[in-house]
């Protein structure tokens, strides 16, 4: 912020004798390195995005430096694209994850060489091969391409996507519709590529992966979850020379045959591999297997073995340079979990011995995933806060944990990231031992903590300054103090507080004054909270792509409000009182970026047709919810106790 | 020549067999003209001199002298077959002649045989095989041997034709036909004889070991093998000639009249069949060095057709590839055209793995998208330049949008734009906004189609995807 200030200054000072004739005398900014410039330029677009605009807004050479500056485009509509691809000639990466629908058009709209060098189309959809084709003739230094989620996208495409000789990245994950022979086409094409995703390629078979192996050498990611690899090209790609990452979540082919005839010439770079979910992999299978890949770092099991024996344990062993092992629901025989020792591990069905036996030997562990463990005792979760120090992720929702609990915990002083959702009892003191000793605290998680209330909140917010997410719903204590303390959260992004009745509109006010960054807002069942808020939020969160508006008490006009926020991607809109299918026509009309909106079952036939017909041709999905209108929210431990009827059940 | 022909001497010895059974079994075989000048002398005093009761040693010299010099006049006449059809195509005439020749011969040498070991036994006073008169059936073979070489059709009652043929086409099924099989074993014996051990070489069953078949040309390619005994209507099936039967009396519609004949007794089956085709110098032929036999009739059908007949069956994809068998085309024509995997040098493949081996094996090859796709795409390229006005429209309309909702005013300035927008549709000034949403209204809205209205292009390429697809 100082040094946005202290641009302003410049500007200002350069500005002001701009009338007279000294202007052309060494104006300060053009003193400056254009290194230099982007370094303080890189600062302030750090603390606040919207500063860039109004710096290239100070003059022609602040336009001109900022051009040169921006490396990302990432415009709101396709339709911006050649503007902005002419305003910013050195931009290189393109990321079009804000663009719905991309039509070939747009794609083909790029100026012939320019300098992008990377292009994300993984949420867009509307572009054929005729775009990459166009793409790929206008962008000849492409090296990055993610085509994530084209199930339309075919061979056709797979064959322009050839062309680009100098990609070195390429997703295509869920093209389903691709085959081996675009998969041929790409192998060949493309001889550097470096990572390579075919996630949900259900239309491979071993022919395109073998000849994949054969032709790209160079390969050191290759995600192939969920493809019919079987043991034939299994064998081909582990003989890849630099392969280091293999993801092969549900991968039904590979199996303890295939693991098994896994030989020494197998290549050792491997030093990531996920075999999660592959059904048919037993302890066997993996025990042949870390004979062959003594390099791996990092092994995910989960939901593969169905018992890990002592003798897995063993051969686990070997792996010394071994950092992660991920055993989630494998069941475990007692010596197995011994033999394992020293790594990190995150299971289900935890009962207080194994928690005493991993604080006792990993008191290094960094990371803690214990959700829904209800044999675990409270007396046991203090001991995660005694022994591993080092913690820096937990989760322990829906567990017993209480301000005990929470005190041992204040031990840890690099946890960024803690769950403690559906704790009943834990309390403000509990907290305010977290907030004293947590100062790196980035994401809290407070879902239905019906014993805390502002003071518990004040503590986290003024002792958790870096703090970006925090979920306060159905904490129905919480009140309009507690959202002015967060206000002084500049990074928050994430706010959720549905379901407390007792904050409104002044608060909300306060957090869109304070948190310029925020971009997810949930606010449904804030019954307090009207158009006021709506219009704070219009003015100062330019950064909001996602809100939920339901059971407030905003009208048409705080809905048209906030529909000046031209980043908005995600609204629901469900059980407002105030709002008229002509508001709401207006509104969706002009929020042009909008993607996903979630509107009462009863407006489907009030708008206009055509109306809905162009927004969802825009590339918005409409969701229409038929819930019945529900205001009372109940107390946290009637809700809980209803949930586990539920399961019981 | 003569091996062509040797079913239907078989049937016409079968013939003669029955015949034999029957009343007058003798025929007056010596008395065919050809041998006239050997039977003339002989004959009087075989038939009339010779004692009944006391047999005279020279007497039987002589008619063994004489059927020695019989053996080797037919094996002259044989011989002089082979030879000749080994230079010439075998014409039918001449073919009937010859055969009415060597049939002729052959029946005398039998007759004689008979008379003579029945001459020799003591028991067998007044035989009756020499006490017929020689005349009396000079015309039956006379007309044995006028007949062409459709033998069987003329001598065999069409009920003995019908089984004999049911014989051969269902193989061990109905062995009724004792005769039948009888005959061609001795053919076959035969056929060792004089065929040497050369036709069987090579083969994993020994000569001996099975029963070898030789159907004729127009049994091979007819196109019925049941026939009904009362109207000569030909059946492909037995069943269905069952079925047609009823229609001929309430006899034919008993049960036992419409069930499947039973299969054959496990004596039957014993015996091995094989099969030769009718085509001299063909290698599934009996002649033939090399000879291997056909399993089945339905091999030895196919190998016929493919092999000796003309190819009638022409693809209806391709225009070039020709078939005798129908169902060699449609087999073809399940492949022809489609699943060409094809690389960029241009070869072209049947299978994809040799398609994905080829392309792994040279540098630079690259799998080539089939023709059709490759124009789509093309096509949807040039359509691609020419969205660049229909693009216009959309960056127009948003454009105006977008400078609506950045302003700052934006509730006042959002209901002057909702109040309008039914205005704005039909105003001149945003003529091209119109056009995009023209089509809107006709627009399916289906949520993953994408084709939105101002891209008639695309919704082109979407659909055509589909059609891929």
């Amino acid at each position: 912020m100082a040094a946005a200030a202290a641009h302003r200054n410049n500007k200002r000072r350069r500005f002001s004798p701009a009338p007279g004739p000294t202007s052309a005398t060494a104006p300060p900014l053009d003193s400056l390195a254009d290194e230099l410039l982007f370094l303080v330029l890189d600062r302030v677009a750090a603390a606040d995005p919207r500063a860039l605009k109004s710096f290239a807004l100070a003059s022609r050479a602040c336009h001109a430096a900022e051009s040169r500056h921006r490396r990302l485009l990432r415009p709101l509509r396709a339709d911006l694209i050649p503007a902005a691809l002419a305003r910013y000639p050195s931009a290189s990466r393109l990321d079009l994850s804000l663009c719905a629908r991309v039509p070939d058009a747009a794609l083909a709209a790029a100026p012939s060489g320019s300098s992008l060098r990377a292009v994300d189309l993984s949420r867009s959809w509307g572009f054929g091969a005729a775009g990459l084709a166009a793409l790929a003739g206008a962008c000849p230094d492409l090296a990055d391409l993610d085509l994530s989620n084209g199930v339309h996208l075919g061979d056709a495409a797979a064959a322009e996507v050839a062309r680009m000789r100098t990609l070195q990245r390429l997703s295509l994950s869920r093209c389903k519709p691709l085959t081996d022979m675009g998969l041929g086409c790409v192998a060949v094409g493309c001889p550097d590529l470096r990572e390579l995703s075919l996630k949900w390629c259900l239309g491979l078979t071993d022919l395109g992966l073998h000849l994949l192996a054969l032709k790209c050498k160079k390969l050191t990611s290759l995600d192939l979850s969920y493809t019919m690899i079987t043991k034939e090209s299994f064998l081909a790609i582990m003989k890849l020379p630099n392969l280091q990452v293999l993801p092969l979540v549900g991968c039904i082919g590979i199996d303890d045959d295939a693991l098994g005839s896994l030989d020494k010439e197998c290549s050792k770079s491997l030093q990531v591999l996920n075999m999660s979910h592959c059904q048919n992999v037993t302890d066997v299978g993996v025990s042949s297997m870390v004979k062959s890949t003594p390099n791996l770092l990092e092994l995910d099991l989960s939901y593969c073995c169905p018992q890990v024996t002592p003798s897995m344990g063993r051969s686990l062993q070997t792996i010394t340079k071994l950092r992660i092992l991920k055993l989630e629901g494998c069941k475990f025989m007692a010596d197995g979990l011994k033999a394992i020792g020293s790594s990190c591990v995150s299971i289900r069905d935890i009962t207080d011995v194994s928690v005493a036996a991993i604080t006792s030997s990993c008191t290094s562990l960094i990371s803690l995933r214990m959700e829904s463990c209800s044999h675990v005792s409270s007396g046991a979760l203090q001991l995660i806060g005694k022994n591993c120090s080092h913690l820096e992720e937990l989760d322990l929702t829906d567990s017993d944990l209480d301000d005990e609990g929470l005190k041992a915990l204040a031990g840890c002083s690099n946890l960024s990231s803690l769950k403690i959702g559906i704790c009943l009892r834990i309390s403000d003191e509990g907290l305010t031992h977290i907030g004293k000793s947590c100062p790196k605290l980035g994401d809290i998680d407070l879902y239905r903590c019906g014993g805390i209330s502002d003071d518990g909140v004040i503590q986290i917010a003024q002792g958790s300054p870096m703090l970006e997410s925090i979920n306060l719903s159905y904490c129905t204590e919480i009140t309009d103090r507690s959202l002015m303390s967060l206000s002084k959260c500049t990074k928050l992004n994430t706010l959720e507080i549905r379901g407390c009745p007792r904050v409104s509109s002044a608060g909300l006010s306060e957090i869109a004054m304070g948190c310029r960054l925020l971009s997810k807002l949930d606010i449904k069942k804030c019954f307090e909270i009207n158009d006021v808020g709506m219009l704070y939020l219009s003015q100062f969160s330019h950064s909001l792509r996602q809100i939920n508006l339901s059971y407030c008490s905003v009208t048409d006009i705080g809905l048209l409000s906030l529909s000046s926020i031209c980043g908005l991607q995600n609204m629901t809109i469900v059980h407002l009182a105030g709002i008229t299918p002509n508001g709401l026509t207006a509104a969706l009309m002009v929020c042009g970026g909008l993607t996903k909106v979630k509107l009462h079952e009863a407006f489907k036939s009030m708008m206009p047709p055509h109306m809905l017909k162009n927004v969802e041709a825009r590339g918005c999905i409409f969701q229409w919810i038929n819930k019945p209108f529900k205001v009372e929210v109940e107390p946290c431990d009637v809700w809980k106790q209803q949930s586990q009827d539920v399961l019981v059940r | 020549m003569d091996h062509s022909q040797n079913h239907i001497h078989d049937q016409s010895a079968a013939n003669l067999c029955y015949q034999f059974g029957s009343d007058n079994p003798f025929l007056g075989m010596g008395i065919q003209q050809p041998f006239a000048p050997f039977t003339s002398p002989f004959g009087a005093c075989s038939s009339t001199n010779i004692p009944h009761m006391d047999w005279d040693p020279a007497t039987m010299l002589d008619n063994l002298t004489f059927i020695e010099e019989k053996i080797h006049q037919v094996k002259n006449v044989i011989r002089t077959m082979v030879d000749n059809g080994s230079q010439l195509p075998c014409r039918p005439g001449e073919l009937g002649q010859q055969q009415q020749v060597v049939n002729a011969d052959l029946t005398c040498l039998i007759v004689q045989l008979i008379s003579t070991a029945g001459s020799l036994l003591p028991s067998l006073k007044n035989s009756s095989f020499l006490s017929h008169p020689p005349a009396g059936h000079t015309g039956i073979v006379k007309h044995v041997g006028s007949s062409s070489s459709f033998v069987p059709n003329e001598l065999c009652s069409p009920e003995d034709y019908e089984e004999l043929f049911k014989g051969f086409t269902d193989g061990a099924m109905e062995g009724g036909i004792e005769i039948d099989n009888v005959l061609v074993e001795e053919l076959d014996a035969k056929d060792g004889d004089e065929g040497g051990d050369a036709g069987m070489d090579g083969e994993i069953l020994p000569p001996g070991s099975y029963e070898l078949l030789q159907l004729e040309k127009d049994e091979i390619l007819a196109p019925h093998t049941h026939f009904c005994t009362i109207c000569g209507k030909g059946f492909k099936r037995d069943a269905n000639l069952r079925m047609h039967m009823r229609g001929h009396g309430d006899e034919y519609k008993s049960p036992a009249a419409l069930a499947k004949p039973p299969r054959d007794t496990s004596a039957e089956h014993e015996v091995v069949k094989r099969y030769s085709c009718p085509f001299v110098d063909c290698k599934r032929n009996k002649l033939h060095k090399n000879f291997q036999p056909l399993k089945t009739i339905l091999c030895v059908k196919n190998h016929y057709k493919r092999s000796h007949c003309e190819k009638s069956y022409t693809c209806s994809r391709c225009h070039t590839k020709k078939f005798s068998v129908m169902a060699d085309l449609k087999t073809h024509e399940k492949h022809c055209g489609r699943n060409k995997w094809l690389c960029s040098c241009g070869t072209s493949f049947s299978r994809k793995d040799k398609l994905f081996a080829h392309v792994a094996l040279f540098q630079g090859h690259t799998p080539a998208l089939p023709t059709e796709a490759k124009t789509s795409s093309d096509q949807i390229g040039a359509v691609g330049s020419h969205q660049e006005p229909a693009k216009l429209p959309n960056s127009m309309g948003s454009s105006f949008m977008w400078g609506t909702s950045s302003g700052g005013n934006s509730a006042l300035d959002i209901k002057g734009f909702d109040g309008c927008s039914d205005d704005f549709l039909s105003t001149v000034n945003f003529g091209s906004f119109n056009f995009s949403f023209g089509p809107a209204d006709g627009f399916t809205g289906e949520p993953s189609g994408g084709s939105f209205p101002m891209m008639p292009s695309e919704h082109f390429q979407n659909a055509q995807k589909k059609g891929k697809n």
